[in-house]
């Protein structure tokens, strides 16, 4: 009997213990995409999701294009079709159409799309059209495990209307294997009698782009350049507009505003600090490869993931890219904060401060929400739920192509990346640079105003146009100026600025 | 068959004319009055204020608007002239006639985005095949895409390589429709090529010649695949036509009321020019 009883009770413990990797084996055999961890148990985990019926009900999903979040979009389609029983049809759309696809027919009133992917700035518009992340999802131990920006970029006034699938902001990545190599710093220092480092200033930046420019530096016979940037006008350059901008012109000394003036809803982006960026940003068009001044996020990510610039900053996709097995330059890059400033404009004094000023970009990212007039709200948040998943999100963010970055406090582990074979300096120094994001009291945050669109459209088109030479940085910002003074006309100030406000407080640290 | 039995048979083909034709009008001019977009998702009636911006605080739209129309003249004389000496070449008889007249089609048969996705890949400055084989001439890679006075060049080269078959087409047909006797006429009195073709052909021709230079105008003034896809307008504005501008103003910024106070305005426009261009044509090469 005794024997019996050690039995079971041996039995029974190797079944608890190891219950969690029967699991994984049996939903990874099925779904090789999780095949470096498995199935991770929780409440939207595959096991989970095998429990649910949706069998002779359609789900549909209109997403970005193949690759860049459309192909994850897809395949978890597929997967949870395969799980849940259900039928799941996904439209693909580019990015530039993604905003008026959804809002057409959100103001007519109707929901061709039960999942609307989009960008985190749109909230403020789509937010009156979404339905709140419920309460179950909000509380749920994955939900808990995302950053506390992360959670406010996807809310609103404390309501969560964007399920968290993505997390983003811009950061520097340079060639570690360029900037570490000895005898390029030798050399940098004889021929300029400077170090050679990781850039902590845009002007430091510039400099050894521009010395690294035009020359076969790496011996793969190809010549190679100083960086490439998303310069292509409505193609995202407003975002690294507003990455080469922050360090001049987010003062922490002056809360209350960094695209404008809270009080007075003066726009600020032609004060000196973004003269000064954009005046940078004139001179990189020296430095980037041929046609880098029509790059789009593509066109960088391939440049820099390819090999072919000494510097890139923007969304982790390159980075992650590189980092590829199959990358020319896997384990030869590294991440950093974006450059910073040895002066930022105070626009209380109406002068400069001198001292070095560094403020992360938290840009916009993926974002994504269920139509409020959607008749399968359940089924929908259980598909956004089974997307982020554990062993999804892990198997995601290894991916370049698919544009899935950390946005939980787990992915800033180093043993994440070391799994995926990451070298663990390079880990190190990536999850670093994020964490060191999260912590700064000096943050920028994307505009998510009404009007935003054109606020944004009004500034690439100004900042374009200095970039091709067509008008100096100043005549160019002011044109921008004026223009957000129009619009500010036409949409109204008091909206603008109350809506302005809930970034300000995020930006101040009030939130 | 009375009064009645008339209507029904106009009916169908009225109701199409209204469906497709009066109500997109109507509803584009009452959607200019009103200033729907995203912060105000409505049709409400401002009146002509869309108008007044238009006319005193908006001079992208004009920008674009005369870039439009140099790219579009260009690119059409362009096609016309090439159009017509292909013609002329395939009209003889000449070996493989029928093996060049199929090739010459072959570009405008293909799909614009798609070639223009193909194109933009040759002339990609620094990947693309174009610049390679100039630098294996020890040529500087040009900035076919990024140079403001280029770009505008290699929008004309795309557009005309796309659409010269389609006047190629026109004008083929038209001197195969030409009556011989002219032509035998000229021949007995001894007239060299260059004067048969200059005193025939081309005033023969000029009837079709005006069809085939209108219907492309109006064409090459609605361009918009390729700039989106070759240049997004850039660099810069210097790409930028009246319909991309549009497209931005309408389904980018989602200014609705605004896009169509700018739709209807450039259709109101071209219906203008284009008849004046039409008589000038007329007037110029149809004498009488």
């Amino acid at each position: 009997m005794k024997t019996i009883k050690t039995c079971v009770t041996a039995l029974i413990s190797a079944l608890l213990v190891f219950s969690p990797v029967a699991y994984a084996d049996k939903w990874s055999d099925q779904f090789p995409h999780i095949k470096a961890t498995g199935d991770i148990p929780g409440d939207c985990s595959y096991e989970s999701m095998s429990k649910k019926n949706y069998k002779g009900k359609t789900l549909k999903i209109n997403t970005h294009a193949v690759p860049v979040m459309g192909e994850p979009t897809a395949l978890h389609a597929e997967q949870f079709a395969k799980l849940t029983g259900a039928k799941v049809d996904v439209t693909h759309t580019p990015a530039g159409d993604l905003y008026a696809k959804a809002m057409v027919p959100f103001q007519a009133g109707q929901a061709p799309y039960d999942i609307v992917f989009g960008f985190s700035n749109f909230i403020n518009d789509w937010r009156r059209y979404l339905e709140p992340v419920p309460k179950k999802y909000v509380e749920m131990k994955q939900m808990k495990d995302v950053t506390p920006s992360h959670i406010g970029v996807a809310s609103w006034d404390g309501v969560m209307y964007q399920f968290p699938v993505d997390g983003d902001r811009h950061y520097l990545k340079y060639r570690k294997d360029v900037i570490d190599n000895p005898e390029y710093q030798k050399k940098y220092k004889a021929d300029t009698g400077k170090d050679l480092k990781v850039p902590t200033t845009w002007k430091e930046y510039g400099e050894m782009a521009a010395y690294f420019n035009d020359w076969d530096w790496d011996g793969d016979g190809e010549k190679e350049y100083g960086s490439a940037e998303v310069m292509k006008k409505d193609d995202l350059m407003y975002a690294a507009f507003y990455s080469r901008s922050a360090a001049y012109s987010k003062n922490p000394k002056t809360p209350g505003g960094f695209f404008f003036d809270l009080e007075t809803m003066k726009p600020l982006i032609n004060n000196p600090g973004f003269v000064e960026a954009l005046t940078d940003w004139v001179e990189a068009t020296k430095y980037v490869p041929p046609g880098g001044i029509n790059f789009g996020l593509g066109d960088e990510i391939g440049s820099f993931g390819g090999g072919q610039t000494l510097f890139s900053f923007s969304w982790d996709d390159a980075f992650v890219a590189a980092m590829q097995p199959d990358s020319p330059i896997n384990n030869k890059v590294g991440a950093a904060q974006l450059p910073g400033a040895m002066k930022v404009w105070n626009r209380k004094t109406n002068s400069w401060d001198e001292g070095f000023n560094q403020a992360p970009f938290f840009v916009w990212g993926w974002a994504v929400g269920v139509a409020k007039k959607s008749k399968e709200k359940e089924m929908a948040f259980d598909y956004l739920c089974f997307f982020a998943n554990e062993a999804n999100h892990q198997a995601d963010i290894g991916i370049g192509r698919f544009g899935v970055n950390p946005f939980r406090n787990d992915d800033f582990k180093v043993d994440v990346w070391t799994q995926i074979g990451w070298d663990k300096d390079i880990a190190q120094s990536y999850v670093d640079t994020l964490a060191q994001m999260e912590q700064s009291k000096n943050r920028v945050f994307p505009l998510r105003v009404p009007g935003t669109f054109e606020f944004n459209a009004a500034l690439a088109t100004a900042a374009a146009k200095a970039l091709a030479g067509q008008l100096s940085p100043q005549a160019a910002l002011d044109e921008a100026a004026k223009q957000w003074e129009d619009i500010l006309n036409r949409v109204g100030k008091d909206n603008v600025r109350k809506a302005y406000a809930v970034g300000v407080a995020m930006e101040d640290n009030k939130q | 068959m009375n009064f009645k039995h008339k209507f029904v048979f106009l009916f169908p083909g009225l109701f199409v004319l209204i469906g497709i034709l009066i109500f997109p009008i109507i509803f584009t001019i009452r959607l200019s009055l009103s200033g729907w977009n995203s912060y105000t998702p409505e049709m409400n009636f401002i009146g002509i204020t869309n108008y007044i911006r238009l006319f005193t605080d908006d001079p992208r739209f004009w920008e674009s608007f005369f870039r439009l129309s140099f790219l579009s003249v260009t690119t059409v004389i362009l096609q016309y002239v090439i159009g017509f000496a292909l013609a002329m070449m395939v009209w003889r008889e000449i070996k493989f006639k029928r093996f060049f007249r199929v090739i010459f089609l072959v570009p405008m048969m293909t799909t614009p985005v798609i070639m223009t996705v193909i194109w933009r890949t040759f002339f990609h400055e620094s990947l693309g095949p174009v610049n390679d084989l100039l630098g294996g001439l020890g040529v500087k890679p040009i900035l076919w895409l990024s140079d403001p006075v280029i770009a505008k060049f290699t929008v004309i080269i795309v557009e005309v390589w796309q659409w010269t078959p389609f006047m190629f087409l026109l004008l083929l047909a038209g001197l195969l429709s030409l009556p011989k006797e002219p032509f035998l006429a000229a021949a007995i009195d001894g007239a060299s090529p260059f004067r048969k073709f200059v005193y025939v052909t081309f005033p023969l021709m000029a009837p079709i010649s005006i069809g085939a230079i209108i219907i492309r105008l109006i064409e090459a003034s609605k361009i918009m695949d390729t700039v989106f896809v070759l240049t997004s307008g850039g660099p810069g504005t210097a790409t930028e036509t009246s319909s991309f501008y549009i497209y931005i103003k309408g389904l980018r910024e989602f200014q609705m009321g605004y896009a169509a106070t700018l739709s209807f305005t450039y259709l109101v426009i071209m219906i203008i020019s284009l008849t004046i261009i039409a008589k000038v044509l007329t007037k110029l090469m149809i004498k009488e």
